[in-house]
């Protein structure tokens, strides 16, 4: 059924129609209202699982983890402070190797305190090992945490998600979203059975338990494999999603590539904008192109560096700081096209703490692009930043 | 694509508007997209919301910087700030106020329509805070016509948190009671 959800919402039904068992919770604008309809779904008795409110987000990821090892399908969702809260405890979910999926409001992190959009909380976890998904859309948020269950459950992978939908721009804009039918949903997750093993008073076991040097690595390297699996799993399960509800996904979005000089990279809902402002520049004859990152882990480098293969200029549009050296995004691309020389890969910092990404936003940074065809630039470049209060203020 | 700014007071209920209008146009065939002012909401505040329609799916994610109306929930917001900010030449303003659009002096169209009277009569909200985003959506449906009162009402039922009915009455009455200052 075709209706207008907010993000939060689409993020809601997602769980709902996944039937999760247990949805532990603690709030945090912007993603509160998901916990709020989930709560309003048990009360109505739309769903039948256990809602469970706590008093921090530490505890309620805890209390997902014990979930998940009774073998119960669980969800939840937070955002910035709350995933930052949680940090200790991710790794513990995917060292667990528990099919926990969560839902992200992607917001900034203090200081200066700011409920705005952009992509450091989960950039923060890049290395929880978690699968890292991004919404560009509301039908995508929704769409991506069916998948993620039916990604993360497979024996093949066996690790948890988030599933990230930007702050304000898609939890709290509404559009219209397709809520698949439920007997659909239930054909393609299949009815969940924890396939690891479980807590059982039966069959005493101790879980999370004592890691000596001995078994320690082994461990991280199983974790390792899991992730390379899930490559291959995740191109599975989108395939068959695509088949079923007919609507594609894949790791990276190509658009324009083809015949393109200049290559712009970008994450979550500053996409569609982008998307609108190539094609008016596409008019103009300027031959830019447009990818668009989904699953940032486990990272599509095979993906990436095909499709950036001879090209001239790559612009990695990051939405993230990682102080010291530059963007998340522009790292990782910059590492996959080691070798490949003849493209220059340059990173533009924007829109952090919810700062409007616009076609000005882009025009500014193709601007930069072209001129890199013709000589040197900034390898890193902060868009729309009043630069000169800052060094102002710095040299007081 | 239309571009539409709701400025009303926090707790007036310009988001859930932006929202309903939004719904409303989907049901009208349209592609639509709406959302607050993404910052911190206080009651008595001046907000701002946004409704984006169009015949194609909405691909962009920003801002309105330029709308082709405004529409105003608090007439004394007239006074604080600058209502007409970026609306395109020849676009619409739609004011809930007991004053007439002759009443006013700016270079659009202008619409009036009393939703506070309105709302009480329907007893929405309180005199010191009585419910006028339902009405306002009226308003709007008469002024710039994208949008028809019958699916206006059906939004309002659908979306509407309490008192659908009423809300969905407002909405009529504030169609039927608009002055639209450019028909004579």
């Amino acid at each position: 059924m075709k209706t207008m959800l907010r993000g939060n919402e689409a993020v809601a039904y997602a769980f709902k129609l996944a039937k999760i068992n247990v949805f532990p919770m603690f709030p945090i604008t912007p993603s509160t209202l998901v916990p709020e309809m989930i709560s309003k779904f048990v009360a109505n008795g739309e769903l039948d699982a256990e809602f469970i409110p706590l008093d921090s987000e530490h505890s309620a990821i805890s209390a997902a983890i014990g979930a998940s090892l009774k073998g119960a399908r669980v969800g939840t969702a937070t955002a910035s402070q709350g995933l930052a809260l949680m940090h200790e405890i991710l790794f513990i979910a995917s060292g667990m190797r528990l099919p926990i999926v969560m839902g992200i409001g992607n917001r900034a992190l203090s200081a200066p305190i700011n409920i705005w959009c952009d992509h450091q909380d989960t950039m923060a976890e890049r290395d929880a090992g978690w699968l890292q998904f991004y919404a560009e859309s509301n039908q995508e948020g929704l769409d991506l945490i069916l998948m993620a269950f039916k990604i993360s459950e497979d024996k093949r992978v066996l690790l948890p998600s988030m599933v990230g939908l930007d702050a304000f721009v898609l939890t709290h804009t509404m559009e219209p979203v397709d809520i698949p039918e439920q007997d659909q949903v239930d054909e393609f997750l299949g009815e969940f059975k924890a396939r690891y093993r479980t807590l059982d008073t039966k069959n005493p076991a101790t879980f999370g338990a004592f890691g000596s040097p001995r078994h320690y690595m082994e461990f991280r390297y199983a974790q390792h494999l899991a992730m390379e699996r899930a490559k291959h799993v995740i191109d599975e399960v989108f395939k068959e999603f695509g088949e079923k509800f007919g609507r594609n996904y894949s790791k990276i979005n190509e658009e324009f590539t083809e015949d393109a000089d200049i290559v712009f990279i970008t994450m979550g809902s500053c996409t569609g904008t982008a998307r609108e402002f190539i094609k008016m520049k596409r008019k103009e004859g300027k031959k830019i192109g447009l990818i668009k990152i989904t699953v940032f882990r486990p990272f599509p480098k095979d993906e990436i560096r095909k499709a950036l293969k001879g090209k001239k200029v790559v612009a990695v549009i990051d939405r993230n700081f990682s102080p010291g050296f530059g963007g998340a995004v522009y790292g990782e691309v910059l590492a996959t096209m080691y070798g490949e020389t003849e493209t220059k890969i340059i990173d533009f910092i924007v829109g952090l703490g919810g700062r409007d990404i616009t076609f000005q936003t882009f025009e500014k940074v193709l601007e930069i692009a072209e001129k890199s065809l013709e000589g040197e630039v900034e390898k890193i470049n902060w868009i729309e930043v009043d630069k000169e209060a800052v060094e102002k203020e710095e040299m007081k | 694509m239309f571009e539409v700014r709701f400025h009303g007071r926090g707790g007036q209920g310009a988001v859930t508007a932006a929202n309903i209008l939004a719904m409303a146009a989907f049901k009208e065939g349209y592609h639509a997209q709406s959302f607050p002012f993404f910052g911190v909401e206080r009651r008595g505040a001046p907000v701002q919301a946004f409704t984006r329609i169009d015949e194609k799916p909405i691909d962009i994610r920003m801002n309105v910087y330029s709308p082709h109306a405004v529409v105003v929930l608090d007439p004394s917001l007239l006074e604080i700030i600058n209502v007409t900010e970026g609306l395109a030449e020849g676009g619409t303003i739609i004011i809930n106020t007991s004053k007439s659009p002759a009443d006013y002096d700016f270079n659009y169209k202008i619409a009036t329509f009393d939703a506070t009277s309105i709302a009480l009569a329907h007893k929405l909200g309180s005199s010191a805070s009585p419910i006028v985003n339902t009405a306002i959506l009226g308003a709007y449906s008469k002024a710039i016509k994208n949008v028809s009162i019958e699916n206006v009402m059906l939004a309002i039922k659908e979306r509407a948190p309490a008192k659908k009915e009423e809300n969905a009455m407002a909405a009529h009455e504030a169609y039927e009671k608009t002055i639209l200052g450019w028909e004579k």
